[in-house]
């Protein structure tokens, strides 16, 4: 749910075809990537680890370049410090209407044409947005929301029970998970859910850049007469919130309010429900780590962190200098384009004792899934909710879940989206 | 020991009332402040987590 770090390197963004990187501005790459700047995004060799083809990113360690589909190179930052120092920095933006903005996918480079509200402007728009929407994702009020979130997901168990073994979890459970939860924070009818996660799946990855946009375009509408209806009949949602203190003080247009709904949405529903699926299939091929698990449930809250770091979904935060930094012995350039791959960030071998182990012991909990910075995820909270709850349900009401089918024949999905399952076949 | 959260610079991440909630809370709305009685850290061994987890770095520990 992340700023959030969730939807930031697939969801449609803002403003003009990207401009090419000025050569002159093209700083001198380091050693270890002079002779072939790796590529990024990459696919996943395994849905947990980071692709090996960033290991000479690991190397060049806190900050080295690499190729983005368009050929533009930009600046990686791989280490856990830089990266802490860099997000707070305010000379870093996430403004998608500046041209230099980098685009790490071809379907994110043909949607720029609109605004992303929260994650795709920078303060002081960003903070008025964000502060509206703060009072809703507090400790108290998301503890206030489990007992909702403990019905959704017993509910779908009772069904996945019914139907009796097998299942494919992505459908039967970790998408509808987050799918209801957010419907239900919004103040969405019930009966919208499955059109809701239709037009999320197609906005996040429908195969064509023109998916993404009707997916857009019926969010859109859809949002708009939603609106339109609660302003007569108003409800208990957070979207009835914002209209009651917004809309009627003129504070916020109607454009406004549908983006934030949109990205609310987006950034609250794919990411959760990848880490379910993803955790799942993680804790499945850890038994021993498991096993733990359901012996001492007091475990959960920590498992749910070091999954959040192992499993870094939203692998690929980004950003464009508005300024010079100098930064890690290089200078980042003004317009330079920088990604954060959250993957290596969280796998910092000088930030974490044995990176490569999920470690439900460890020390040091502190990661960067949910990115840093002003634009940490505003939903984190709810996302651990709905992880802590859906995982410790799931293996307590089915103990004799495993995989239908070899590990190596579940497909997950392409490195250039937020990482997870594309189906989870499983038996009880 | 004397623990500060600057309120303007708060985003409401809730990250100090996460790690260290016998020290800080947030108020209705969202933003966090440290529960009254409890400027001292009242010895609690996770406030410097608390202080290290806030994204914008709203929380300071004054060990003076």
């Amino acid at each position: 749910m992340t700023e959030s770090v969730v939807s930031e390197p697939t969801s449609a963004a803002a403003s003009a075809p990207v401009a090419s990187d000025s050569p002159a501005s093209e700083p001198p790459a380091s050693d270890s990537t002079a002779s072939a700047p790796v590529a990024f995004p990459q696919d996943r060799t395994c849905p947990y680890h980071p692709p090996t083809a960033y290991e000479p990113l690991r190397e060049a360690r806190p900050l080295s370049r690499v190729r983005l589909f368009d050929g533009r190179s930009v600046w990686v930052v791989t280490g856990r410090g830089t990266a802490r120092d860099l997000l707070i920095d305010p000379r870093l933006s996430t403004d998608r209407e500046n041209e230099a903005f980098p685009a790490p996918t071809e379907r994110f480079a043909q949607v720029r044409n609109r605004r992303v509200a929260l994650l795709g402007v920078d303060d002081p728009v960003h903070n008025a947005q964000r502060r509206m929407l703060i009072p809703s994702f507090s400790v108290k009020r998301i503890a206030a929301l489990r007992p909702r979130i403990q019905e959704t997901v017993d509910r779908l168990l009772d069904a996945m029970e019914a139907q009796g073994s097998p299942a494919e979890l992505v459908n039967a459970f970790a998408l509808p998970v987050p799918s209801m939860v957010i419907c239900a924070l919004l103040g969405v009818p019930y009966a919208d859910h499955e059109f809701f996660e239709e037009q999320s799946r197609r906005l996040l990855r429908g195969p064509r850049a023109q998916d993404t946009e009707r997916a857009r375009d019926e969010l859109d509408a859809y949002f708009h007469a939603l609106i339109e209806r609660k302003r007569r009949e108003p409800g208990d949602g957070l979207l009835d919130e914002l209209i009651r203190r917004q809309l009627s003080e003129g504070a916020l247009d109607r454009e406004e309010l549908v983006s934030l709904a949109t990205i609310l949405l987006v950034a609250g529903h794919e990411t959760t429900a990848n880490m379910i699926s993803l955790g799942t299939f993680t804790l499945l091929q850890h038994p021993r780590q498991l096993a733990e698990l359901r012996a001492e449930q007091e475990l959960m809250p920590a498992a749910v962190e070091e999954l959040l770091r192992f499993l870094s979904i939203a692998d690929g935060l980004l950003r464009v200098a508005k300024e010079d930094i100098d930064v890690a012995g290089n200078t980042i350039r003004a317009d330079d384009g920088v990604v954060f791959s959250t993957s290596l960030i969280n796998r910092d071998a000088a930030a974490y004792e044995k990176p490569e182990e999920l470690d439900f012991h460890r020390a040091d909990r502190h990661h960067l899934a949910f990115g840093f910075g002003i634009h940490q995820c505003l939903g984190q909270n709810l996302a651990r909710a709905e992880i802590d709850i859906a995982l410790r349900t799931l293996f307590e009401r089915l103990p004799g879940l495993r995989l239908a089918v070899p590990a190596r024949d579940i497909p997950f999905k392409p490195g250039d989206t937020i990482q997870g399952m594309l189906e989870l076949p499983v038996i009880w | 020991m004397r623990i500060h959260v600057e309120q303007e610079r708060c985003v409401g991440a809730g990250m100090c009332a996460l790690t260290a909630p016998s020290v800080f809370t947030q108020d209705d709305d969202g933003f966090s402040e440290v529960l009254p009685g409890r400027e001292d850290g009242g010895g609690d061994p996770l406030v410097h987590e608390a202080a290290r987890a806030c994204p914008v770095q709203a929380v300071t520990v004054d060990e003076s």
